[in-house]
This record gives C-alpha cells, structure tokens and sequence, in this order.
C-alpha cells in the first residue's frame, strides 16, 4: 500500500507498515555479557564506556523487577527480557546527507512525513531508526554559534570530555532497574549542548522509530543547557503493531545551568504491544526552568515520570503531561518534583484519558527538603474515563519538609457528562464527533502548547483512537 | 412543515411532567408558550429535541414526515429543528469557531458523500460567523474562546442566537431565552431574531416564556398556556397581554377550580 506523505487525509496505516528488515547486524535474542561487548566493540568505544557497561549490567542483574511498591507495577511480569533484541544497526555510519541514507530506510521516513516536515519546519534532524541515528543534519548557523546537535554515539567520539564529565550523573545506572538496562545497552539517541548566552529559538527535533520484532530499544539523550542559554527539543515517536512484547526503556539526562530555560516535548505513540519504560531527569540551577511537555499513547505499559531537580535559588520546573490508555493499555505516567533550593517553583498538570477497558495512573512525587523556603508547588490532574471498563488511579506522594511552602493540589475524575453530549448533538454534530470534540478539549491545555503540526497530528491520532468507542 | 406534537408524555426518573400535550406550530409563525414555574414548558422543549434525562413515555412529535421521538439527537438537528438552551453548556477546550464550523459541516453533511466535499470552504466560513457576530454585537474575540467558557448569562444568550443564525433552523425552539438577560441585551437577542426571520419567514418559532416581556421584541402569532404538563388554552396576541395583566391564577381557576 503506498501512502502519500503529503496526503490530506490521515491514514493509520501510515504508522502500522512494517519494513522488510534488512540490517547490518543484529544481536539475537536476549541479553549476556558478551552481547554488551560485542555492541561496544562494534561502535569502537573506549575503554570507560564498555567498564561502564558491564557495571550497568551487573547493576541490572543485581535489582528485581519493580512489580510493588511505591513505584512498582505487577504488569511488568509479562515483560520477558530474554524475548528481545538487544543490539540492531542499520547501516553503516550515520550519514550527514539525505542522499546517504539507505532506500529502504528512505521509505520508512518519506511514510512518516519526515521530509516534509523538514523541508518545511526543521531547523536540525536526528532521525533514530532502529538502535542508531542514521541521519542528522543542524543548521550552519547553529554551528556556528557552538551548538552542538549530535547522535550520542557520535558525540561519544567528538565530544568525548563533556560526555565524560554528564554522562550518568544525573540518572546513575543504580537509579533502577530500566536506567541500569539502558546504561548497558545504549544505542543512539541525542546529544545537545547550547553554549552559554545562546538562543535556540527553532526547536530541535528528532524522530524515533521501532521496527524489528522484539527489538528494544535504548537510546541515551544527554543534553546541556549553559548559562543563560535556551532550548526547545522536540521528540515524536511512532511504531507498528506486534504481536509479541517488545521494550522501549530510554534515558534522557538534562542539565540546564543558572538562568537557562529549556522544555521538552515528547509524543509518544507505541504500538500496543510495547513496554515503554523511561527515565527522564532534569537538574535546573539557580533561575533555571525546566518543561516537559510529554504525551503518551498506545504501548503495552508506559512507566514514565520525568523529573526536575531544582537545585539552585529561584528554579522553575514543569510537567505537562497528558495519557491515553485504550483497550489492554495501561499509562502510569507522572511526574517529580524534588526542591532542594529557595523559592523555587514547581508545576505539574497532568490529563489522561482512558476508554475501552485502558487504565491511566497519575503516580508523582513533590518533595521539598529542608532549607527550600518559599518553595510553590501546584499539582492539577484532571482524569476523564470514558466508558465503564476504563479505570484511573491516582498515587500522590508528597513529602514536604519545610514548613514555607505553598502547595496546592487537585484532582479530578470525571466521565463525559451527557448534558454536553446532548449540547453538541443538538447542534448535529454526531455521537462520535461530539465525544471525540470532548476529549480533544480536554487534551487542549496540552495540544495548544506544541507546535502545530504535532498538535494536528496528536489531535487526529486521538481521533482515531476514539473510533469505535461509541455503541 | 408544521411541527406536531400529539398527546406526549413525558418523565424525569419516575415522575410524569408531561401529561398529555398537544400542540401544532405551523411555519412562518411565532408561536409562544407561556406557563408558570414548573409547569413543564422547559421538559417540552427538551423532550423535543431529545435530552436524555426525559423518558417518553407514549406520545408522537411529527415533523417533516417523520416522528422525530424515534431519531437520534443529531438527526433531528439536521432535520431542521434547532433548540436555544435555557443553560447553555460549557465545553472547556472547544473554541466557539471550532464547534460552530463543525455544527455547519454536520448540517452540510449528505450521506454517502465525502465530508471534504461538502464541507463550508474555510473563507466563506470565516465571513459568515463575522458578519453574523457583528450583527449581534459579539467581538470578534468570542470565536477563539472556549464554547460557553466563563461566559457571562448575556453572553451565551448571545452565542445561542449566534448559532441559530448560522444553521438556519426550519423550526426552533427558544427556551426562556429571555432569562438573565437585561434589558440591552434582550434587545440585540431578539434583534437577532428578527433578523433571522426576515431572512426565513418560513421559520417557525416557539417560544417559551415565564414573562410576557420578551414577547414586546419577538411578537408572536399564537400564544398557548401551559400548566401541569398539559396545554390549558390558546388564542391570539392578546392572551399574553392578558396574562400580563391577570395572572396565571385566573386561568388555573378556569381550568382545575378553586379546590387547591
């Protein structure tokens, strides 16, 4: 079937095509030592990297699966990890030109739009398909003002003393199980830095992709924000349907020094048979501010809160979250806040919807350690449950210890109310229409902060999902 | 096409408000209902147009042909009939130009063609809904703001006369319109109206009213009392003057006696 990247129309079989796989190399099934060894030597790391590793390795070996607890889930027993691939490459080298990257990979990009949207909007692409960013490109003038915009394993080579000097300082491999995995494992993602006093003012973005059966994948973000400097990033994910488990387990590493500002916004769109298990933290220093503007749909289990550490007097960090959970999916997603600084200020809002027997969990943590005087937290979740098999839950962890602070917390849960159906219906609007209407103007408050072809994109997907809900 | 109500009765949970009504609102004319509180003028209208919080419990509503107690809420929209909520809905995130284009398309709509096809073209659109705001007085503003959304009682009034004006309803029902609203605002809504009417005299208005005074802007042709749950009376203009003057009580006295 041949879809038109440039057609008007929205066609789901745009994100549920699957390639013939045709790679360079693929590790089999399942996770060793030597797996981990193979991957390093064929990316030709040094030494530190490949220690670093097997540490990870053993770390991950060494911690149970989170199935309880405060941030555990029973769901996580159907993942099997030796049901997955570890390590795939397509491609020899990442490729600095669209010419250079391979036809069939080609394909896969020219079904999501990618050129497209370049053609029109990008400013600097990283294109993550399968384990490896194939294709990146950044703007001259970018370079020129000494914003770096590379592959991490790119960046490993190039930038090996300020990759040394992040790299695992803000998400230790001993945080958790899937950080530990991760750490292991890495392969691909983002590497940014933006110098001190620079504006990035077009937002950087890259594009992941899933397609081999039961590949995991791991891709490892590092991203500094210098003094005084700013940052968009933007990140949309999609994958085809499987059958089988498969594991997504990232790790995104922020820091954003005094008085720099950066946000970071996710789509994220699994097929439903993912474990979409990420970890995503973010240090801001004095008046920093730090955003994540993350939206989750489709996967299997999305275990996911991204966190702002605010380190230094007057940081600012958000989380503006929205879930969708549908039928066998099930979004525990969140947020955490940990102020350890004066007058620093937190906000999370958090939607998510749930239909055909999904589940949404709002599961965050706000913590202010003593000395973080005149700390304001404000946590909105707002849950909407379409029909009777859908569920959501809300875990609040809030551990404050100090007694200045303004904290104002709300939630609420809540089904499409039929006074509004009715309203909309009265107008001719159908059944359908009208609760996807609803449930799109719910998602508004998230939608309206992204860029607008994300926001028609999310809003369409959503729309899709909805089909089929009414009856 | 005449609207046809016939011996409808109608519940909310397990209690009857509807005991009986029947009533004929011909096009072309402005045909007011006028009862007091609780009389059950505001569940006619909604039973009408199909809220889900009445129950029919025997009774038919025909309209062009078909009796609309058996369609959907939307197709009895698409059919012609238009209600103007008494307690317009708030829907938080929808922008007004959003839902109005949507609304527009919905009544363009024809089975079996594509939507794309019959859609409004975005231009023709945009100047409809400005000239049609202007008319009645409603910034530019209101179309990027949230349907209903922290709108002033004024201001949704507005907004519902706005819609009407933009589906160009056959028949449509005005549910205690004038509440909450001065004495200004009165004066652009039923402008409005009017305007409407000149454009299609072939509308058919009911308008239901608690007070005579709305019926100084939008003058009706027939008038009929309403009183628990049934139709007691009609006539001409001069019954809502009457009512104006005397009361309800004199009707009630006409009609049950003076045993309650």
């Amino acid at each position: 079937m041949t879809v038109e990247a440039n057609e008007l129309s929205f066609d789901y079989s745009k994100y549920g095509f699957r390639q013939e796989e045709n790679y360079v190399f693929k590790s089999g099934k399942g996770l060793s030592e030597s797996v981990v060894r193979e991957l390093s030597m064929m990316k030709g790391e040094p030494e530190w990297m490949l220690k670093r590793r097997l540490q990870a390795l053993a770390i991950f070996y060494s911690k149970p699966t989170p199935i309880d607890g405060a941030w555990g889930n029973p769901d996580l027993l159907d993942l099997n990890y030796d049901d997955i691939h570890y390590f795939v490459r397509a491609g020899d080298k990442p490729a600095t030109d669209w010419d250079a990257v391979p036809e069939e990979i080609k394909n896969t990009f020219e079904r999501l739009g990618i050129p497209e949207a370049e053609r029109k909007f990008l400013a600097g692409v990283g294109a993550q398909y399968e384990s490896e960013v194939v294709y990146h490109s950044l703007r001259e003038e970018w370079s020129k003002l000494g914003v770096i915009f590379l592959d991490t394993d790119t960046a490993l080579k190039e930038q090996p003393e300020m990759f040394k000097q992040y790299f695992g300082t803000i998400i230790p491999s001993a945080d958790n199980k899937y950080a530990a995995l991760n750490t292991a494992v890495w392969s691909g993602g983002s590497f940014v830095y933006v110098p001190k006093g620079v504006h990035v003012d077009i937002p950087l973005q890259a594009y992941f992709r899933i397609n081999a059966e039961n590949m995991g994948q791991f891709e490892r973000t590092l991203i500094i924000i210098d003094e005084g400097a700013s940052a968009h990033y933007i990140e949309g994910c999609t994958a085809p349907q499987y059958s089988t488990n498969s594991l997504h387990s990232a790790v995104v590493e922020i820091v954003v020094k005094k008085g720099g500002k950066f946000r970071y916004t996710t789509i994220q769109n699994w097929a439903n048979n993912i474990f979409n298990l990420v970890t995503k933290r973010a240090v801001a220093f004095e008046d920093a501010s730090m955003e994540w503007v993350d939206g989750n749909i489709g996967s299997r289990l999305t275990m996911k809160y991204p966190s702002v550490y605010l380190m230094g007097r007057g940081a600012r960090g958000e989380v503006l979250s929205v879930a969708y959970a549908g039928k066998g999916q099930h979004q525990d997603a969140g947020a955490k806040m940990v102020h350890n600084a004066p007058d620093t200020t937190s906000v999370i809002t958090n939607k998510s919807v749930s239909k055909g027997g999904g589940k949404t969990t709002y599961r965050g943590l706000v913590k202010v350690h003593p000395g973080a005087t005149g700390a304001k937290i404000n946590v909105n979740c707002d849950a909407l449950i379409l029909d009777n098999q859908s569920k959501s839950d809300t875990i609040p962890y809030i551990e404050v210890e100090e007694a200045k602070v303004t904290l104002a917390h709300e939630a609420t849960v809540g089904r499409i109310g039929e006074e509004q159906l009715f309203y909309l219906m009265s107008r001719g609007i159908s059944q359908a229409e009208a609760m996807s209407m609803i449930v799109l103007g719910f998602m508004e408050p998230f939608t309206r902060e992204l860029p607008m072809e994300y926001a028609v994109e999310l809003n369409r997907l959503i729309q899709l999902e909805m089909e089929g809900s009414v009856g | 096409m005449e609207l046809v109500i016939k011996d409808l009765h109608a519940n909310i949970g397990d209690k009857e408000i509807l005991k009986g009504v029947n009533l004929t609102v011909t096009p072309g004319t402005i045909h007011a209902i006028m009862g007091p509180n609780g009389s059950g003028k505001s569940t006619l209208s909604n039973t009408i147009m199909g809220h889900p919080a009445y129950t029919v419990t025997s009774g038919e509503v025909w309209y062009k042909g078909q009796n609309v107690l058996e369609l959907p809420v939307d197709e009895r929209a698409k059919l012609g009939l238009f209600l103007a909520f008494q307690y317009p809905v708030s829907i938080p995130g929808v922008t007004v130009a959003n839902f109005l284009r949507a609304a527009v398309n919905a009544h363009r709509s024809v089975a079996g063609k594509d939507t794309r096809e019959t859609a409004i073209p975005m231009a023709q659109y945009r100047k409809d809904i400005r000239e049609k705001m202007a008319t009645l007085g409603v910034d530019d503003s209101f179309a990027r703001r949230y349907l209903n959304d922290g709108f002033s009682g004024g201001e949704k009034k507005r907004i519902e006369i706005l819609q009407m004006s933009m589906l160009k309803p056959s028949m449509a029902i005005m549910d205690e319109t004038d509440s909450g609203l001065d004495i200004d605002a009165l004066k652009v809504v039923s402008q409005g109206v009017n305007t409407l009417l000149t454009q299609n005299p072939e509308m058919g208005v009911l308008v239901i009213t608690h007070y005579q005074r709305l019926l100084n802007y939008i003058k009706p042709n027939r008038v009929s009392v309403m009183m628990e749950g049934r139709i007691v009376r009609e006539g001409g203009p001069e019954l809502a003057l009457e009512l104006e003057e005397r009361g309800y009580d004199f009707i009630r006295e006409e009609v049950f006696g003076n045993a309650n």
